[in-house]
């Protein structure tokens, strides 16, 4: 057996490794040139490689997602684990990636069948992408052990034969990895409790001996009463070295599939159930990102919503990488405002991905036609990928998982889910706020500006004042839509509730689709009014009729002032004319009387002369 | 005794070194073949310790297992071979009287 134990120290790096242990082996060196070196001992790299994860005993990664992660690692290396759960619970996709994780990592492993035959388990994963009968013949190993059906059972035996078998197999591939699957099948085949028991420990010490990374899966209702209960292998619950149970429960129609490590021998681990999906790849269990990740990565960069208007209310757009609500009653235009963001994103040149869960998206896109947003083009070149959600179907954390794996398969910068309120649609209240939380914590790691709209329920919408999803707490800006009822007609509003980190307008604004785009326009508010559509266009319309008519009235004044100063001025004029012929006709009349006088006197005295009077003279002086 | 001639029997029983569940079988079907079918059969004894390949090879995963190779068909008996009857039958051999 030493030279079995004695294999995984055989340098790993020198083979092809994924990415991850790559990177994982480099932090270690890392580490190793600040911290006083050891002596190097077939040991100390296994517990080298585990002591930056906090725990003590060494691990050995599942490659399922999610999983490594709440465990610290993985499954405990050298020791057994025990995974319970009921039919259909994904166990045997559990252990099967855990081996075909483990032959990608060059170690090999075995894989013995109680329940289905090693042909038939090929065949069924064919789907995940996993091609095991590539690795069949190397790196995995059946061992069919399914009982057959005409098998007759004649009195008491043991496994030794068994693990005869296997030890030969492990010789001969140096295999490290090992799942019974169904282990519960064979069990059943034992006589009493007694045998059982005996053969659970026989074989728990071979494993023990053989220092295998084990995983027995066993069939069990998945919570801790029942499995430990009247279940002859409930004991091997604490036996093993960790303990994980998978259930699978239907709530309202929904499937729900949760993971729980019960207990997991000389390590921390998430105690909580974990939500998982049995997606297109295998498992995928969904964790909330921990406590000891580093945060990511945020920019200034601002990316724009679509719509000029809002841009400089927000000063310059949302910022990239942020998650924007979009909320609103039905028909507050969330669509469309959600549709200009993915035109202006993929006139960028941003990979897009709209998912609709209202309509199809050929609908979205002609209702979006409409409104002048043209999508079609982008659809065309791969920019822009519509994802009609209403033809998923299941639990919220099936949608996150689908709209995951689409966006990465798309390279999304900029996601747009339209409304993201159908996640806590019946079935879904538990969960849904979770999977909102965890959709905006990958969208934030990943860079992925997500735009996602919200329906409010008449119900429960001005009450608190928040969505069912309570994610108007978690997005970074919270667009409001509204209706302003007024006159007989209904006008869209728009206000910025929050935009954190950004200086933004507290006006409501109007907003207005037409077919040539979407604009935004200032409400009419004057003397405590606060008009809209129709009232705000008459009200505007008659200030300027007003204003008009002043106009005129100002010119109107002014012409006829101007008339009457001409008036005036011309009667000056004629005045000044007569009084200047006045003048004249005075200085004419001095003259002519003095002249008459003149002459008079002239004449007089002249008489005088001729009459020779002089009295007269006399009197007249 | 029965006129008619039995075929032959070709057994070959797997055990596991001396776990007492493969001595017990051992001992259960040497005393069985003894009394019924004495004369007219043949018997294999593997132990799986020492040729683990042959224990795959025939997909023998449970020790003791009895595989009754001849007459066909081929028929499997898991266990210490003690309910006798069950065993009879499983091997098709008729009680004597």
């Amino acid at each position: 057996m030493k030279q079995v134990s004695s294999r995984p120290t055989r340098s790993r790096s020198a083979k092809q490794i994924p990415a991850r242990v790559a990177r994982r082996v480099a932090q270690e060196k890392k580490g190793a040139l600040g911290a006083p070196r050891k002596k190097a001992s077939p040991t100390s790299r296994s517990t080298s490689r585990t002591s930056s994860k906090n725990s003590g005993i060494a691990k050995e990664p599942t490659g399922i997602i999610g999983f490594d992660e709440i465990t610290g690692g993985g499954l405990p290396r050298g020791r057994s684990t025990l995974l319970v759960g009921g039919p259909g619970s994904g166990k045997t996709i559990f252990a099967m990636q855990f081996l075909v994780n483990g032959a990608r990592e060059s170690e090999a492993g075995i894989l013995v069948a109680f329940e289905e035959s090693p042909d038939r388990l090929v065949a069924n994963f064919k789907g995940f992408g996993w091609n095991l009968a590539g690795l069949r013949n190397s790196a995995i190993t059946f061992v069919d052990a399914h009982p057959s059906s005409e098998l007759v059972q004649t009195g008491d035996f043991d496994l030794e034969g068994m693990l005869a078998v296997l030890g030969a197999q492990i010789r001969r591939t140096g295999a490290r990895r090992i799942v019974f699957d169904a282990i519960d099948i064979m069990l059943a085949l034992l006589p009493d409790h007694a045998a059982r028991r005996r053969e659970i420990y026989r074989l728990h010490d071979w494993l023990l001996e053989h220092k295998l990374t084990a995983l027995i899966t066993a069939k069990g209702l998945g919570d801790e009463s029942s499995a430990t209960g009247k279940d002859s292998f409930g004991f091997m619950q604490f036996m093993v070295d960790c303990a994980v149970i998978l259930s699978h429960r239907v709530i309202l129609g929904v499937s729900q599939r949760n993971l729980r490590v019960q207990k997991y021998r000389g390590s921390s681990f998430s105690e909580d159930e974990a939500p998982f999906v049995i997606g297109a790849k295998g498992f995928d269990v969904a964790i909330s990102r921990s406590l000891g990740r580093g945060d990511a990565d945020v920019t200034v960069e601002r990316v724009s919503s679509g719509v000029e208007r809002l841009d400089t209310m927000l000063g310059g757009g949302y910022y990239r990488g942020a998650s924007v609500l979009i909320t609103g009653f039905p028909g507050t235009a969330k669509t469309t405002l959600s549709g200009a963001f993915a035109e202006a994103a993929c006139r960028r040149g941003e990979r897009t991905v709209f998912v609709s869960f209202d309509s199809d998206g050929t609908e979205v896109v002609r209702n979006l036609t409409s409104v002048g947003i043209r999508l079609n083009r982008f659809i065309r070149n791969g920019l822009l990928r519509m994802v009609s959600a209403r033809t998923i179907t299941g639990s919220a954390e099936t949608l996150m998982v689908r709209i995951k794996a689409i966006a990465r398969d798309q390279q999304a910068r900029c996601l747009i889910i339209d409304p993201i309120s159908t996640l806590s649609k019946a079935g879904n209240e538990l969960t849904a706020h979770g999977v909102a939380e965890r959709l905006i914590d990958w969208t934030k790691a990943d860079g992925i500006t997500l735009v996602c709209t919200s329906l409010l329920d008449e119900m429960a919408s001005q009450a608190n004042g928040g969505t069912p999803l309570q994610i108007s707490t978690l997005a970074d800006t919270w667009i409001h839509l509204n209706y302003l009822v007024q006159a007989g007609e209904r006008n869209r509003g728009m206000s910025i509730v929050k935009s954190r980190g950004t200086a933004h307008s507290n006006q409501v604004r109007e907003l207005i689709l037409s077919d040539t785009g979407v604009t935004l326009a200032d409400i009419y508010t004057a003397g405590g009014e606060v008009l809209m559509g129709t009232l705000r266009w008459e009200k505007e319309s008659a200030e300027q009729v007003a204003n008009e008519v002043a106009v005129v009235a100002g010119e109107l004044k002014r012409v006829s002032l101007d008339a009457e100063e001409a008036v005036l001025e011309v009667r000056a004029k004629s005045l000044q004319t007569e009084l200047a012929a006045k003048k004249v006709e005075k200085t004419l009349l001095s003259r002519t009387t003095e002249s008459r006088d003149k002459a008079l006197t002239r004449g007089r005295i002249r008489m005088g002369e001729l009459r020779g009077a002089d009295v007269a003279i006399k009197e007249r002086k | 005794m029965s006129e008619r001639r039995k075929p032959a029997f070709k057994l070959c029983l797997y055990i596991a070194d001396h776990t007492p569940n493969s001595d017990e079988a051992r001992s259960n079907l040497t005393a069985l073949c003894a009394r019924h079918l004495a004369g007219r059969h043949e018997i294999e004894i593997v132990d799986v310790l020492l040729h683990p390949e042959r224990a795959l090879q025939s997909g023998v995963l449970m020790t003791p297992t009895l595989i009754k190779l001849l007459p066909l068909p081929e028929r499997r008996l898991v266990g210490t071979l003690g309910r006798t009857e069950a065993v009879m039958l499983a091997l098709g051999i008729e009680a004597l009287e």
